[in-house]
């Protein structure tokens, strides 16, 4: 297997102000890469450095073995791109929108028709052709964006949040279609705020203020040692009415993390503590738990504001 | 070359579908501009006529009555009212009534007969600088005429000036301010088009896809230009059709060099939208920047006010300024007929502004993509 997208070294800066600081990763060609972070910590900047639209300040990186800073108009061509705003004319139909793409990347006769036809039928589009884009429900026109970013059969797809504000049928529907493209050796990195579309991914990276602060499966990273310190134990606490002793677990002595899951708590306690836990609530079950892709990047995310301070 | 212009033809026919799919825009795009037309031509009379005039007259005699009956002759003075005293004079004028005053003394009559000089008192209202300049041009030349007619025995001028007033005899407004107008018009509308089309693209985030295709800069550009600059080559067609019909203005040079004259200017415009494309952000933003660029070329291209008379460096800046070339080549044509030889000069430095503010464009556009 050969990596299909690379990172090495890469640093962005826009000034004083770096965007994307030191970040190494390797994407193997067929893996669907989960990018997550919070909004401005350097997702969408590593993409467009990747892309070719920026020239990082140090640092390289490489899509299909061509060089990001020197092959960049041909990346253009292989690659696919899907943002959240998904980059539809409204006011073009979905054929003239599939067909525009299709110009732009230069798909022309036979091919384009051929083409057409297999993003419609990998879509599902087919009875919505002649209405305009800006009538279409956020899923369809997400399916739309989709089959505009893959006309040209790209064999690396960026997606940059392409399930914000969609509902949760069509962003499974999305996720089915992105792995069946994957299964074809397509390669895809998506960037989410979900932590349910991340589990899926094959692997996962972390940016935290334009550091990747963890890279890995998922099984890697609910192993890690930063997500799970020295002395703790994460559990799971259920009891009658969460919420009314979610303050009283948080002030109890050892207790670093306490969130609501659900009908419980998840809490991240030192070990030692855990059988005074058990005695200040009675009547709740306190269990061992492996922490939830959440609870990784939640005690990243406090670790690294902590070592800041 | 292919390379360069990558992205051309799917632009430009995705453009033309944005314009026929968006008739409201399409209308009033080709619509405003018209309805300026009319609205300016019918409006806007140079020639100063029937200046509203105050009288105050202490002479009453039949000489005072004669000079005043000449003011009246000369079309240029409206005697409106009449008045008993100096106060009231002042006051009508102050009060915008009237825009100048002429006070003929008691003793007009007597100095006229005496031999002495009879002075009269011309008030002008100088808050309006054109009417002021003809009030006061106008009534010298009617006083000195009166007077040689006193002193001559036979009552006839040695010399009189027949003024053969050529390329609009009549001297109408509308035969040299609609010309000017027509680049004023096609300037506002073809830069708030093009400038439009790609900030929306920008606002919408069809743009950020756009750059992440294969479509070169100059393919985006010129795809844009292409149907904006037919859709303003077309308004240009109608706004000089309605000149010729309803202004009545006749084209005295050739129609086919006054329009292949004008796509330099339209290239010109074209690559200033482009630029302020580049640099604005919303289409507010596009919108002010494109009005930005009227009060300039109405000012100081020559629209208004004659270059010849402008300070160095106002000279300097008018040279810098499209519609200044454009306006040249309009009048050119139309009101004294000029063609290729007198006029090619003009569309040179036209098509040169052009080049260079496509070039501009396209440097903007593509380091503005990677800040």
């Amino acid at each position: 297997m050969s990596a299909a997208i690379t990172a090495e070294h890469l640093t962005i800066r826009f000034g004083d102000f770096t965007a994307v600081n030191d970040v190494s990763f390797a994407v193997e060609k067929g893996e669907v890469f989960g990018f997550l972070g919070p909004n401005g910590s350097g997702k969408t900047t590593i993409i467009k450095a990747l892309c070719g639209l920026l020239t990082p300040s140090t640092g390289t990186g490489t899509i299909l073995g061509m060089d990001i800073c020197r092959d960049a108009a041909e990346i253009k061509r292989q690659v696919g791109y899907m943002s959240q705003k998904f980059g539809l004319y409204e006011d073009l139909t979905v054929a003239e929108n599939i067909a525009f793409y299709a110009g732009v990347y230069g798909i022309k006769g036979q091919l384009a028709e051929q083409r057409k036809k297999e993003v419609l039928d990998l879509t599902g589009i087919e009875s919505y052709m002649n209405r305009r884009a800006g009538q279409l429900s956020g899923g369809w026109k997400q399916r739309l964006a989709l089959a505009c970013a893959i006309i040209h059969s790209p064999q690396v797809v960026f997606l940059d949040e392409p399930t914000a504000g969609i509902d949760p049928v069509a962003r499974r529907a999305l996720w089915d279609l992105l792995f069946r493209l994957s299964g074809q050796g397509v390669t895809f990195f998506v960037t989410t705020h979900y932590m349910d579309e991340a589990e899926r991914c094959g692997r996962v990276g972390y940016i935290y203020l334009s550091n990747l602060v963890a890279l890995g499966t998922v099984r890697e990273l609910q192993q890690l040692p930063a997500a799970n310190p020295i002395g703790t134990t994460r559990v799971q606490i259920t009891t009658a009415n969460a919420s009314s002793v979610l303050d009283a677990v948080r002030r109890l002595g050892g207790v670093r993390e306490a969130t609501i899951f659900g009908s419980s708590i998840h809490a991240l306690i030192e070990t030692a503590r855990i059988d005074a836990l058990k005695a200040a609530l009675p009547g709740a079950t306190v269990v061992a738990i492996v922490p939830s892709l959440e609870d990784v990047f939640v005690t990243l995310t406090y670790k690294i504001m902590g070592d800041q301070r | 070359m292919k390379h360069l212009f990558r992205g051309l033809i799917p632009i430009c026919r995705k453009e033309c579908l944005h314009i026929v799919r968006d008739r409201g825009t399409l209308f009033f795009a080709l619509l405003i501009p018209m309805l300026q037309l009319f609205l300016f031509g019918f409006a806007v009379d140079t020639n100063v006529r029937q200046i509203p005039t105050v009288v105050f007259d202490e002479s009453h005699t039949q000489e005072s009555r004669q000079l005043l009956e000449r003011f009246a002759g000369s079309d240029v003075f409206q005697l409106k009212s009449y008045v008993s005293s100096k106060e009231e004079m002042y006051e009508a004028i102050r009060a915008g009534k009237v825009r100048v005053g002429i006070r003929i003394p008691y003793d007009y009559a007597r100095s006229l007969q005496n031999g002495t000089t009879a002075s009269i008192l011309l008030l002008v209202d100088g808050s309006d600088s054109t009417v002021a300049g003809q009030a006061i041009n106008t009534s010298t030349g009617v006083t000195l005429r009166e007077s040689l007619l006193r002193v001559l025995p036979n009552g006839r001028l040695p010399i009189d000036v027949r003024p053969s007033v050529l390329f609009n005899p009549a001297t109408r407004s509308a035969n040299f301010f609609v010309p000017g107008l027509i680049a004023i018009l096609l300037q506002v509308m073809t830069i708030l088009l093009i400038a439009l089309s790609l900030v929306r693209e920008r606002e919408r985030g069809t743009l950020e896809q756009l750059q992440m295709t294969p479509v070169a800069p100059l393919g985006l550009m010129v795809g844009k230009m292409i149907p904006y600059g037919v859709l303003a080559f077309a308004e240009l067609c109608a706004i000089l059709f309605v000149m010729r019909v309803v202004f009545q203005v006749p084209i005295a040079g050739s129609i086919f060099v006054l329009l292949a004259m004008s796509l330099p200017f339209l290239l010109t415009v074209l690559g200033l939208g482009l630029m302020i494309s580049t640099r604005a952000r919303t289409q507010a933003e596009a919108f002010q920047l494109a009005m930005g660029t009227v009060l300039p070329s109405v000012f100081l291209s020559g629209y208004i006010f004659l270059i010849e008379n402008m300070p160095t460096f106002f000279k300097g800046v008018s040279r810098l300024i499209p519609a200044t070339y454009y306006i040249q080549i309009l009048r050119g044509i139309i009101l004294r007929g000029a063609g290729i030889r007198e006029l090619w000069q003009n569309a040179a430095v036209l098509t040169l502004m052009g080049c260079i503010a496509i070039y501009m464009a396209g440097r903007m556009f593509v380091r503005q993509k990677a800040g």
